[in-house]
């Protein structure tokens, strides 16, 4: 029988397994939605801006590995959605967004609500197609899919001209798809791995450095038995976090700009690194030129353009980050070699010393509300357990420095393009995939009014999300590198006429509390965790002038942090 | 060091753009680039010329490859390989130049592909260094318009980019 190309987008998307959908319908896309309408079996999500479609199907990605998937109109539709996109492109995450095009014979013509959609988007995704005829429509959809959640994930755009969702066409959904000139390496080389294993024994100060790709190729179990076998400190990056339980003693903290100092300085001083699924990006090695100086490195990673990019490796392995570190355990386990245990226990001694400074201190007994103390203070009510999703700033930086994931895709957050209105419809991607469990959006009185109108959806969907506003009434991040670096000129950082968030969470119809003192941070966020069936919008007022500690400043060494 | 990357890939539309906005994206620079379909008419042929220290070049290929609709590549530059360009000049002949004009084209195996009164096209395949000397030997004054088609490359013996 044949379908219309709405109904054949329709039954693809069933039969891709796709139970949700995030999108905002217009002129272009009404014979998809009009189909939609007809079937419900694909949940369709109406967020209230595009990009908040985007970064909420992104946040389901992130917290089930499933590909995210959104719908938008054509034109200022798809160009919305672009910060969406980048942001998923940045950070691997796969995701499947259609747009809608003018019909085919307007292409071109500056035709209403054109926008060129495959050029628009070519430079973040991972691909694009523009679907010409209804017959390759199905195809087109298998293969966006295939390829947004194989080797290194990404976003895939498919472009969908009007006319095409009206013509006609048999529908064949195939199972299975290959295509020639896209087949990612899954296996590692076994000399290579032999190689690194012979290596990472050797090694009297070794560091397991974990980014991103342990958590997007669900390494995290491989990884812990590996650096447990080793008995190796192990650091994530602000993209790895879960991937090694941050409870572990083996575990010395995230690394990078705002790292601890024990990771960092092991960093600095290691003689072997493993670098696993993570890609040496400039917040993480600071100086590149002070990078790890003496240390010899293996890198594992899906993506063979990451190796030695930006610093040449030793030992580089391509691979499929769990298949790799499996086949690293079992030529452990088959070998005679061991790791060399008095070296290693000098090298703890070592690093325990660093640990002793307590990097990430605060002043406990402020009168304030410490910002660090409400990320402390959640993660104590919420027994470790929460996800968590956080916009771009300070506040970012303390939930990541004070909230320990001990499990991976806890911890969301837009790392590679550090997009300001992530936090809040990512969290609503999370809640929707997990609806029993606790989520917290951490974010800042800039970041949150970026996408506050996704309040909103939040309500429609019952989305009891808790939101934890650290109201330093400042862009905070900005005014901590114009004190450090700017001699205090505060240049626009000030966040003024603010609106007051208890009464604007109310009048979106959720609860909203402010929390002015230091005594009342525990009590409300045990009764914003009371509240399990409403969304809490809680105003922390927090110590204005607080600042992130430790950092690297810009140009230095990892061994060059500056402490509080 | 100068580079001759080809490229196969899958003939859709916007490949080209990929690879273009690869280059800008990145800050490669592209000395030439000639793009044809193939006698398979699903695949094109790229050839493009490209400069960079050794880890650009790794770069450059390992970007290449994860375009996906990149099906094959290979560096001629790392072995044993032809490279032609063509190249169409059209001269001016006025002022008892035309001999010196014929016997100039004649020592660089250059044909004259069309005559006018005032002018000759001179039709030059070769290597770009080849093209360039000819130009040099011209009296500037006597160039007309110039079109150089980009390199060609193919390997040497039996190495050969195929699917
Ligand atoms: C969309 C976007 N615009 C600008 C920036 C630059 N930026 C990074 S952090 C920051 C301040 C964020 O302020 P706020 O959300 O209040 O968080 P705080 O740093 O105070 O915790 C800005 C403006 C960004 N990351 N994203």
């Amino acid at each position: 029988m044949e379908l219309t190309g709405a109904e054949i987008f329709v039954r693809a998307l069933q039969d891709e397994g796709v139970e949700i959908i995030f999108g905002y319908p217009g002129g272009a896309v009404l014979h998809i939605y009009d189909a939609l309408y007809k079937q419900d079996k694909v949940e369709h999500i109406l967020t209230r801006h595009e990009q908040g479609a985007t970064h909420a199907a992104d946040g389901y990605a992130r917290s089930t590995g499933k590909p995210g998937v959104v719908i938008v109109t054509s034109g200022p539709g798809a160009t919305n959605a672009v910060t969406g996109i980048a942001t998923a492109y940045m950070d691997s995450i796969p995701m499947v967004v259609f747009t809608g095009q003018v019909p085919t014979h307007l292409i071109g013509n500056d035709a209403f609500q054109e926008a060129d959609n495959i050029g628009i988007t070519r430079p973040c995704v991972k691909h694009n197609f523009l679907v010409q005829d209804v017959n390759e429509l199905a195809q087109t959809i298998k293969k966006a899919f295939y390829v947004a959640s194989t080797g290194r994930p990404g976003p895939v755009v498919v472009d969908i001209p009007k006319d095409v969702t009206a013509q006609k066409a048999e529908y064949h959904y195939p199972e299975k798809i290959s295509m020639r000139s896209y087949n990612p390496v899954q296996v590692g080389h076994a000399g290579q791995i032999k190689r690194a294993v012979k290596l990472m024994l050797g090694a009297r100060r070794p560091m397991i450095y974990t980014g991103g790709g342990v958590i997007l190729g669900n390494a995290a179990e491989s990884l812990t038995e590996l650096a447990r076998a080793l008995d190796y400190p192990v650091t994530n990056t602000l993209m790895g976090l879960g991937g090694y339980p941050a409870t572990d003693p083996q575990f010395v903290g995230m690394l990078g700009m705002h790292g601890t100092y024990e990771a960092n300085m092991a960093m600095h001083h290691c003689d072997v690194l493993i670098a696993i699924g993570a890609r040496f990006d400039d917040r993480v090695t600071g100086n590149i030129e002070k990078f790890c100086p003496t240390a010899k490195i293996v890198h594992v990673d899906i993506d063979p353009s990451s190796i030695s990019k930006n610093v040449k490796v030793d030992v580089p392995i391509v691979g499929c980050v769990d298949k790799v570190l499996k086949a690293m355990l079992k030529v452990l386990k088959e070998g005679k070699g061991q790791p060399d245990a008095a070296a290693i226990k000098e090298w703890w001694q070592q690093i325990d010393e660093w640990r002793s400074k307590d990097c990430l201190k605060y002043d406990r007994d402020s009168e304030q509300i410490k910002p660090q103390f409400v990320v402390d203070t959640f993660y104590k009510v919420s027994n470790g357990d929460a996800y968590v999703t956080s916009d771009v700033g300070q506040h970012q930086m303390w939930a990541a420095q004070y909230y320990l994931f001990d499990k991976p895709r806890r911890w969301i957050n837009s790392g590679g393009l550090g997009t300001m209105g992530f936090g809040l419809p990512a969290a609503m991607g999370v809640q929707l995939a997990h609806r029993d469990a606790m989520v917290a959006c951490v974010t800042g009185e800039g970041s949150i009014q970026m996408c506050i109108q996704e309040l909103s959806t939040c309500l429609q969907y019952h989305l009891p999300i808790k939101i934890i506003n650290l109201n330093n009434r400042y862009l905070g991040m900005v005014r901590q590198w114009q004190e450090f670096f700017y001699q205090g000129r505060y240049a626009m950082s000030y966040m003024e006429s603010l609106p007051d968030f208890v009464k604007l969470a109310e009048s979106y119809g959720h609860v909203g509390m402010l929390i002015d003192k230091r005594e009342d941070v525990q009590p409300a966020l045990e009764e914003a965790m009371q509240l399990k069936d409403r969304l809490v919008f809680m105003d922390f007022i927090t110590d204005q002038t607080e600042n992130v500690y430790p950092m690297i400043p810009a140009g230095g060494g990892q061994n060059e942090m500056i402490l509080v | 060091m100068r580079h001759i990357i080809s490229i196969l890939m899958e003939n859709e539309a916007g490949a080209l753009s990929r690879v273009a906005g690869l280059f800008s994206a990145r800050g490669y620079n592209i000395e030439s680039l000639t793009v044809a379909p193939t006698e398979d008419p699903s695949l094109s042929r790229m050839t493009l010329v490209t400069r960079g220290t050794d880890e650009i070049i790794e770069q450059i290929t390992k970007q290449l490859n994860k375009l996906i609709d990149v099906v094959k590549l290979m560096d001629m530059t790392e072995g044993p390989h032809i490279e032609r360009e063509m190249m169409l000049v059209k001269v001016n002949t006025e002022g008892n130049r035309r001999e010196e004009l014929k016997r100039d084209a004649d020592i660089f195996r250059g044909r004259i592909i069309d005559v006018t009164d005032e002018t000759y096209t001179i039709e030059l395949t070769g290597a770009g260094t080849k093209l360039d000397a000819f130009l040099e030997t011209l009296d500037p004054e006597v160039i007309v318009e110039v079109v150089r088609s980009g390199v060609s490359g193919i390997a040497r013996g039996d190495r050969a980019l195929r699917i």
